[in-house]
């Protein structure tokens, strides 16, 4: 590290510097133009030009106070943060089960998890809907939660992290008679907060900005999450781009904040353990 | 005494599998016997009929559905475009801001960002960017490229979308890229300086070699997920595939197919040649990357 940057000449510097400002530029301007346009009068929205003294957020006010918009966020979040939760518990669970527990067809319940993960959503997706809709959750937050509790990819990943986890300690806590629950709340979970929180994270992000599952689940207005309701909008409101731009503003805004908060789980984390410093 | 603690454990055992049993069983292993059942049946969601067994029909009727076969066709051109652009970008931006570079927090988290950013909002923007009086052909027209309305032409939807699709992935496969160069000692740098190894020497004879895993697996990954590429063609496009159908993805069909015109059967069909196809595709990688690269 200590003799690296120092050792290049000027020129590829300047290639170098150059490449990724380019690319910092094409991956912000897009978001930058986006938040302007929706804080301009609808006439001005194709202007390249940017008038200051006619920024304003009544687009963000229109759209949240005469359209459903809070309805959707809020359908949003409580989707999103149950899954998170029903994850963050019954793939550390299961993944606990096993890496520490010995029990018949452990092998056999492994290459299950492992192999479901090679069979594409799609297929399932017919059927899904069928056994949804025969127990009546169409429509309904249950249908929108309840088959993404569990993830086979995770509990993996969550396996991978225990099985870290020295044995010494387990065993230590069983003889001073901790239950093998009592070691999974209080030994393992403690100590996986950096593997819980990555989960957590990739969990909601991708829950979040999920569009195809709930436009075919949520077909009433009032239960559509918010790309959904977003989509919808655009459908009917497609030439008011200050308020469409505004609801795409939205829509990414929790899951910016949520990535630049906990970023080190996503840029450093456990994709990246041992990355040179 | 020695039986009952075993009993205990696989007790404890089964009830902390307990929901990942059942998710399996009512969400996967029902879900996929009845899929592959459905697709020999003739099941229309509407009207009361009972399913019918009618053989290989449904997949006779996918597989001479001209709109299904062009689906094929076009998610393949988009695999191709994708999967390249945005590996190589992913690939210069990972061993750039790997090591080379001042505030390469800054770069790593700007390029992320659009991997964490809705598709419907990513495709709504850049409906907005790509309008024909948008602010992309406001730039075009000054070094002399002709206004068009990029989603809306059969020959350039499918390019505008690649474009869309990459840079809202580039990011993804950078930091797992990241993780790959990590692993590379910097003592093998060291001695190839010493050998007097430029830069390019060193990307070419060390990095790129010792990433082959991680190249092989992104390709995967990747190629993977571009031929099951539905949020931005069905927001771009809508359920007819855009312009001439041009932009009709494999899972847009089977969406439009099962949920438009609720013919499950043939939806059904269709989902399992999807399948199918992944899964050769799949497997001709591996062969063509080598036995010994299997993640």
């Amino acid at each position: 590290m200590w003799m690296k940057e120092n050792t290049y000449g000027i020129g590829v510097k300047i290639v170098l510097y150059t490449i990724c400002i380019l690319w910092a530029l094409i991956t912000l301007v897009p978001y930058l133009i986006a938040v302007i346009t929706s804080l301009k009068p609808v006439e001005d929205v194709t202007k390249f030009s940017v008038d200051f003294g006619k920024l304003s957020f009544s687009s963000y006010k229109y759209i949240t106070t005469e359209f459903p918009f809070m309805r959707w966020l809020f359908n949003s979040f409580v989707v999103a943060v149950a899954v998170t939760a029903g994850n963050l518990l019954f793939n550390s669970m299961a993944a606990y089960a096993l890496a520490r527990l010995s029990f018949p067809f452990k092998k056999v319940v492994f290459y299950i998890i492992i192999g479901t993960m090679m069979i594409p959503g799609q297929v399932l997706l017919i059927p899904i809907y069928l056994i949804l809709n025969k127990l009546g959750w169409i429509d309904s937050y249950k249908g929108l939660i309840i088959p993404w509790l569990v993830s086979a990819f995770y509990i993996f990943f969550m396996r991978q992290y225990f099985l870290t986890i020295p044995k010494d300690l387990e065993e230590a806590a069983l003889i001073d008679g901790l239950s093998r629950f009592g070691i999974f709340f209080k030994i393992f979970l403690p100590l996986s907060l950096p593997a819980l929180a990555t989960q957590a994270i990739f969990i909601f992000v991708g829950n979040w900005n999920s569009f195809m599952w709930p436009s075919i689940i949520a077909s009433s207005e009032e239960l559509y999450t918010l790309p959904v309701g977003l989509n919808s909008f655009y459908g009917q409101y497609y030439q008011f781009w200050n308020q469409v731009l505004a609801g795409a503003i939205l829509l990414s805004l929790p899951t910016i904040i949520v990535f630049v908060a906990f970023q080190k789980y996503f840029v450093r984390g456990i994709v990246t353990t041992g990355l040179k410093e | 005494m020695r039986n009952r603690t075993k009993t205990q454990e696989y007790l404890t055992a089964f009830v902390m599998l307990l929901p990942y049993i059942l998710s399996f069983c009512v969400f996967f292993a029902y879900p996929l016997v009845k899929a592959f059942m459905i697709s020999f049946q003739n099941f229309s969601f509407l009207g009361d009929a009972p399913p019918k067994f009618v053989g290989l029909a449904n997949y006779k009727e996918a597989l001479t559905n001209k709109m299904f076969l062009d689906s094929i066709l076009n998610t393949l051109y988009y695999s191709v475009l994708v999967v390249p652009t945005q590996l190589i970008i992913a690939l210069i931006l990972a061993v750039i801001v790997n090591d080379k570079v001042k505030f390469k927090e800054f770069f790593r988290t700007t390029y992320y960002l659009p991997t964490v950013t809705s598709p419907v909002a990513v495709s709504i923007i850049f409906l907005f960017l790509y309008k024909t009086d948008g602010l992309v052909n406001q730039i075009l027209s000054h070094i002399g490229i002709t206004p068009r309305n990029w989603f809306n032409e059969p020959s350039f939807v499918m390019p505008a979308i690649v474009s869309v699709a990459v840079w809202g992935s580039v990011g993804f496969y950078m930091v797992t890229f990241l993780s790959g160069l990590s692993t590379i000692p910097d003592q093998l740098y060291e001695a190839a300086e010493v050998e007097g190894a430029g830069e390019f020497i060193k990307l070419i004879k060390i990095t790129i070699p010792l990433l082959k895993p991680m190249i092989f697996f992104n390709t995967v990954v990747s190629f993977i997920s571009t031929l099951q590429m539905f949020d931005l063609s069905y927001i771009i496009g809508g359920s007819d595939g855009g312009p001439m159908g041009k932009a009709m993805t494999m899972v847009v069909m089977i969406y439009r197919t099962a949920f438009k015109e609720f013919n499950m059967g043939v939806a059904s069909a269709m989902a399992f040649v999807v399948f199918g196809i992944i899964f050769v595709l799949t497997l001709i990688q591996r062969k063509f990357f080598g036995e010994e690269m299997s993640y």
